[in-house]
């Protein structure tokens, strides 16, 4: 039941991208085309399980044990950096179809706010490993879904007459807000 | 502006209006939006990110000639998270209601796109006087964009500036401006306006 709640906190009611503002770099650059959201997004989802599935062990067993816990980020970054060149290094080999299709978002997910937030959140809140692996899953999964929607939303809009200071940056944040606004209904969803 | 040998006061005040970081780079966006809630929480992120930022800009541009390109990010990400780690550990020692207040924000100035965009883009090609004056520039730039943000949202929100009562009782809070949509609208809204005040001074021709 817990592991339930866990996935519906993270995915809807407190979105990543809308509720805590991480991850709102891909969210505004790589949202204009709907079919580059979802490979960022699911490239996003894929490296956040395997994130919180390698610095949940580190966390707990090598800082803590040997009571270095404020090298939390500096390992956490580390992990992280490295995570992303192995995924990379492994899907160049074993599948070219999807590098060319994910290659050069890989990358940037080493400097999206969210993966290290999930590892910090992780901590903070004292998950076990399972709850740390399903949350990272339902995090990236939020993440996919917001950008996807707002790729949608983007998509319409540039049939439509945006006043010309508003243009480009501007208007696509004051979507976001309407998002966020909207997602804000998910929070009666567990207070019952 | 193509100037070849740009001065130091140059690249110190570029920072202030010509690139401030969050309306023009729209770089380092998360924080911007995540602790403007009041304009104590956003000054003190913006400080915090100053120190970082004039830290880590000073020894990648010390060091740039010694350093492998292949392993440059990696480092740079490195040298970032110390003093990160050194600015979070201060906080919390000092004044631990902010350090409290910004929670998981400190650490997460690590990935703060502003920090690596500014290793690499510009004190890794740069001596280390320029990158010092860059740093400040760009530092108290996204200062300055935060207590602006912090100021309107704290004001509309809470009726208050700097927690001191400043609208009577007749003022009725909008909730929505401390919640995060009002961070995305108020975001949006200054981006617009700073894309006016340039739009409107290059139809004057005196943009410089």
């Amino acid at each position: 039941m817990k592991l339930i709640l866990i996935f519906i906190s993270a995915s809807l009611i407190n979105n990543f991208v809308l509720t805590y503002f991480l991850g709102i770099c891909p969210f505004l650059g790589v949202s204009n085309k709907t079919e580059n959201a979802l490979n960022m997004g699911l490239a996003t989802t894929f490296v956040m399980t395997l994130t919180a599935a390698a610095t949940w062990p580190i966390y707990t067993y090598l800082l803590v044990k040997f009571n270095v816990p404020f090298l939390e980020y500096v390992a956490f970054i580390i992990v992280i950096a490295a995570l992303v060149q192995f995924v990379e290094m492994y899907i160049r080999k074993s599948s070219p179809t999807l590098y060319r299709a994910l290659g050069i978002y890989l990358p940037l997910i080493t400097t999206n706010c969210a993966v290290l937030g999930l590892a910090l959140f992780m901590v903070l809140r004292e998950y076990n490993y399972i709850e740390s692996i399903i949350f990272g899953f339902a995090t990236g999964v939020g993440f996919t879904m917001a950008i996807l929607m707002m790729s949608g939303i983007r998509e319409e809009l540039e049939f439509a007459d945006v006043p010309r200071h508003f243009q480009g940056i501007s208007i696509t944040l004051i979507i976001a807000g309407m998002m966020a606004l909207a997602f804000m209904g998910f929070a009666g969803l567990i207070r019952g | 502006m193509v100037d070849n040998t740009p001065t130091l006061w140059y690249e110190f005040k570029k920072g202030l209006w010509q690139d401030i970081p969050p309306f023009r780079l729209v770089l380092g966006t998360c924080p911007t939006l995540a602790v403007t809630n009041s304009v104590i929480n956003g000054v003190a992120m913006g400080l915090a990110t100053l120190f970082v930022l004039i830290c880590s800009n000073l020894i990648v541009s010390a060091i740039r000639k010694y350093v492998a390109s292949q392993v440059r990010i990696a480092l740079y990400v490195v040298i970032i998270a110390l003093f990160v780690t050194l600015a979070d550990m201060f906080l919390a020692a000092m004044f631990p209601p902010i350090s409290k207040a910004l929670g998981p924000y400190v650490p997460l100035i690590v990935v703060n796109c502003i920090l690596l965009g500014r290793a690499e883009g510009f004190a890794q090609k740069n001596p280390v006087m320029p990158s010092l004056m860059d740093a400040l520039g760009i530092g108290i730039g996204f200062t300055l964009s935060l207590a602006v943000m912090g100021g309107i949202r704290e004001m509309l929100g809470f009726g208050s500036f700097v927690n001191f009562k400043l609208l009577g009782e007749w003022f009725e809070p909008w909730i929505v401006m401390i919640l995060p949509a009002g961070a995305f609208l108020v975001f949006g809204g200054l981006v617009a306006l700073v894309n006016y005040i340039s739009h409107r001074k290059t139809a004057a021709g005196t943009n410089p």
